[in-house]
């Protein structure tokens, strides 16, 4: 697994000031969404999954669904709307430089930053189908809040579910 | 032969030199000597009042530093020092490490102790890798580590005189709680409400560590050490099965109802007292039933853990409203009448007044006026629903249904007070209460449950309550009628634990880091000082030399510094003032200090 860049470990809420010094060739491409797969999930022209809010602010389904999950699995270190607190990251700083394999890698990995005094630890996600089975959709969420495309707190619109979304929400979870 | 080995051992104060035969006695005088600060709370009632009164109202102004203490550790610094004799017992949150601080040198080191733990706990401990301090008893000073460990270490060398796992962090069991000693035992409870832990407090032998007993906030009656028959709730015997009968299946077995609070001992009941946290998840269409006995009080024989009584304030929680708040003993009049009461401040915004050898509800009223998910508590002992929370069903999660989101909900889940513990001044005969002022929407939605993995089920935003700015007050409570004497309005939740004292000065500190001192009567703010960062401690005082201390920890984290670090979120329209949302992260940062102040010297 790769090493990110330490600044990295520091992006709390109470230093939001520190600068993320992103390398040109780790940070992800361009958000804007080029085209919605057959699950409904828009994808940027690399194919990476992206985010979509329409001119009167409604967001996709994914975005909507992982505003959700986001808040029910991540904020409790996290901190609301992708915003950092005083034990962990700012993700939507935190996205502006972490393109979605490392993203990935990190959720199912779990990641240690021992710094004295101030020691972190994320745990690996990857038995937990509450994070796995909407991994794309959390990921997308902080896309857009890293790009500031959403603003905070809860989407006011967002579009409707796609078909399928339900059978393969039912089939992820209940999978053993 | 429970003969104590302290003679010579601390020494300073005549009480050592004794010899007292038992532990019990031995905290139970301790507890009387203002110079010390023995127990987390100061006493067994947990009032955090002291009759030191060499700082008064009328001097308070001229309070300065007189010394600090880095603890090496930038996190949430919840708790207290304790000081026993000449010594200062000093906790940090994870990595847990322990201090003895000399008294009569400057704070000099006499011993550290820093465990080694699996640093996999971290992400496994919801809300920050707090530790809310320290217990002293038998020449031991007792640490509960954040996996689960309860070390007891030789007050004098700080080397392990015994060490006990409690519980299992990969299942997301941790520790956080101060252990708590009475008479000859000393009890832990283990964290865990966010992850489906089936809590418990557990009760362990001062002397060598061996378990007495365990009881479970839900399942059998065997687990949870209720008797049909005897134990009764608000007056009635509970009848068999009173737990499992009110979940769905075998639901209560990752049912939460954690222990993580302030314990409290009545030496002549011989009960000790605590509460029960949320059922999980916070989803609750998905855990039909009442979810006995999360969100409960409990009184448990000190001996046997046998349930005496037990109270559920809010059966069937739909805001996580944790029942895990401190309980203050007090011996006040009702009605002409001598009763021996307990009063609680619950997250669901609450107080509470129960005679605590009967278990009866005396007094349930709101402690924040922006309480709005219930009108009342139902009082009429004829009633069906009595003790029940009459609920508003506009505000119910559970009636608006999975994937609804459900707006403008009083308090929020942090509650109109957390963890952080209220005083009481027998002096005064007013509670002193850090509290939250803080609204949400919530939106729960089917989860799956894995172990050690956050089971919780709802997504919340959290802003002040409509036109308002402060997100905090620090109140005065007559706990006899239910009535909010005053209030100081603070900008943030008041997070830090109250100190009342007999100079008729009360001390809390803010999130911003101030450490404040108000008068009891009349809560006219009489001094503040900046610390160097956000205060989630409590405020504590001590005698030595002839001078008073008052010493506070600061070191912004915990919820608080989760919730609120970034400030609220401005998800719905026209609620909350703009200075409401303000970000804590413009007024301080991480630290780790103690800071100790004193009038000065002539």
């Amino acid at each position: 697994m790769r090493i990110f860049h330490p600044s990295l470990g520091l992006a709390m809420a109470l230093s939001l000031a520190a600068p993320i010094l992103a390398h040109a060739d780790e940070a992800p491409g361009d958000p804007a969404a080029v085209k919605q797969d057959e699950d409904g999930i828009w994808r940027d022209k690399a194919g990476d999954p992206t985010f979509k809010v329409e001119a009167d602010g409604s967001v996709d389904w994914e975005t909507y669904s992982g505003f959700r999950r986001y808040h029910s699995e991540c904020h409790v270190c996290h901190g609301p709307d992708g915003e950092g607190s005083s034990y962990a990251p700012a993700l939507k700083n935190s996205l502006k430089t972490i393109p979605y394999a490392e993203f990935y890698g990190i959720v199912v990995s779990g990641r240690k930053d021992f710094m004295n005094g101030n020691d972190k630890v994320m745990p690996t996600f990857a038995e937990n189908k509450n994070v796995m089975c909407y991994l794309n959709d959390i990921y997308v969420y902080l896309r857009a809040r890293s790009q500031d495309s959403i603003p905070r707190g809860r989407p006011a619109q967002h579009a409707a579910k796609p078909p399928g979304f339900d059978a393969a929400q039912e089939k992820c979870m209940n999978a053993s | 032969m429970r003969k104590l080995l302290l003679a010579g051992l601390l020494g300073a104060t005549a009480l050592f030199g004794a010899g007292y035969a038992f532990a019990e006695d031995e905290l139970a005088k301790l507890q009387n000597d203002p110079k010390q600060w023995v127990m987390p709370r100061g006493n067994f009632s947990s009032t955090a009042f002291s009759e030191l009164k060499q700082i008064t109202a009328a001097n308070v102004h001229k309070l300065s530093p007189a010394w600090t203490f880095s603890t090496g550790v930038l996190r949430g610094h919840e708790g207290a020092p304790l000081v026993i004799g000449d010594v200062m017992f000093l906790h940090t949150p994870f990595p847990n490490i322990v201090y003895a601080l000399d008294l009569n040198n400057d704070g000099k080191i006499l011993w550290k102790y820093e465990p080694k733990q699996d640093p996999n706990v971290i992400p496994v401990m919801c809300c920050d890798t707090v530790n809310r301090g320290l217990s002293y008893a038998d020449g031991k000073i007792f640490l509960h580590q954040a996996d689960t460990t309860l070390v007891a270490l030789d007050a004098k060398t700080g080397a392990v005189a015994w060490s006990v796992k409690d519980g299992d962090p990969s299942k997301g069991q941790t520790g956080t709680d101060a252990p708590f000693v009475f008479k000859d035992k000393v009890y832990i409870g283990v964290s865990g409400g966010e992850f489906g832990v089936r809590s418990w407090v557990s009760a362990y032998d001062v002397k060598t560590g061996k378990l007495a007993w365990r009881g479970y906030s839900m399942g059998p009656d065997s687990d949870t050490l209720i008797d049909p028959v005897k134990t009764t709730a608000l007056g009635k015997a509970v009848g068999p099965d009173s737990s499992t009968s009110t979940w769905k299946g075998d639901q209560w077995k990752i049912g939460g109802g954690a222990t993580w609070g302030w314990y409290s001992f009545d030496p002549e009941l011989n009960l000790i007292y605590y509460g029960s946290g949320n059922p999980s998840t916070w989803n609750p269409s998905q855990r039909p039933g009442d979810n006995r006995w999360s969100m409960t009080i409990w009184a448990r024989d000190a001996d046997t853990g046998a349930a005496k009584w037990v109270y559920q304030m809010t059966p069937h929680d739909e805001w996580d409203y944790d029942g895990v708040n401190e309980m203050i003993l007090t011996n006040e009049k009702i009605d002409g009448k001598d009763r021996k009461l307990l009063t609680h401040f619950d997250r669901n915004g609450f107080g509470y007044t129960l005679d605590r050898a009967t278990g009866e509800l005396l007094v349930a009223q709101k402690f924040d006026p922006a309480v709005n998910w219930a009108t009342g508590v139902d009082m009429d002992k004829a009633s069906p629903n009595y003790g029940r929370p009459i609920r508003v069903k506009a505000m119910s999660t559970e009636a608006n249904g999975e994937d609804v989101n459900t707006k403008g909900v009083c308090p929020a889940a942090l509650g109109s007070k957390d963890e952080q513990p209220a005083a009481y001044s027998p002096e005064t005969e007013l509670f002193y209460v850090p509290t939250n002022h803080v609204c949400m929407d919530y939106e729960p939605f089917k989860v799956s449950y894995t172990a050690g993995q956050p089971y919780v089920g709802a997504t919340l935003s959290m802003y002040p309550p409509q036109g308002e700015k402060n997100m905090g007050n620090f109140i005065a409570w007559d706990g006899k009628t239910g009535k909010i004497v005053w209030s100081d309005p603070e900008q943030f939740s008041v997070w830090s634990g109250a100190l009342a004292t007999a100079g008729g000065v009360v001390f809390y500190g803010t999130l911003e880091g101030y450490l404040k001192a108000v008068d009891a009567k009349t809560g006219k703010e009489l001094w503040k000082f900046k610390t160097p960062s956000g205060i989630i401690g409590n405020v504590m005082t001590y005698e030595h030399g002839g001078r008073q201390y008052v010493g506070v920890l600061s070191g912004v984290g915990g919820w608080a510094g989760i919730g609120l670090a970034a400030g609220l979120t401005k998800a719905t329209d026209g609620l909350g003032a703009v200075g409401g949302y303000a970000a804590l992260s413009n007024y301080t940062a991480l630290g780790g200090t103690l800071t100790v102040f004193a009038l000065p010297q002539d």
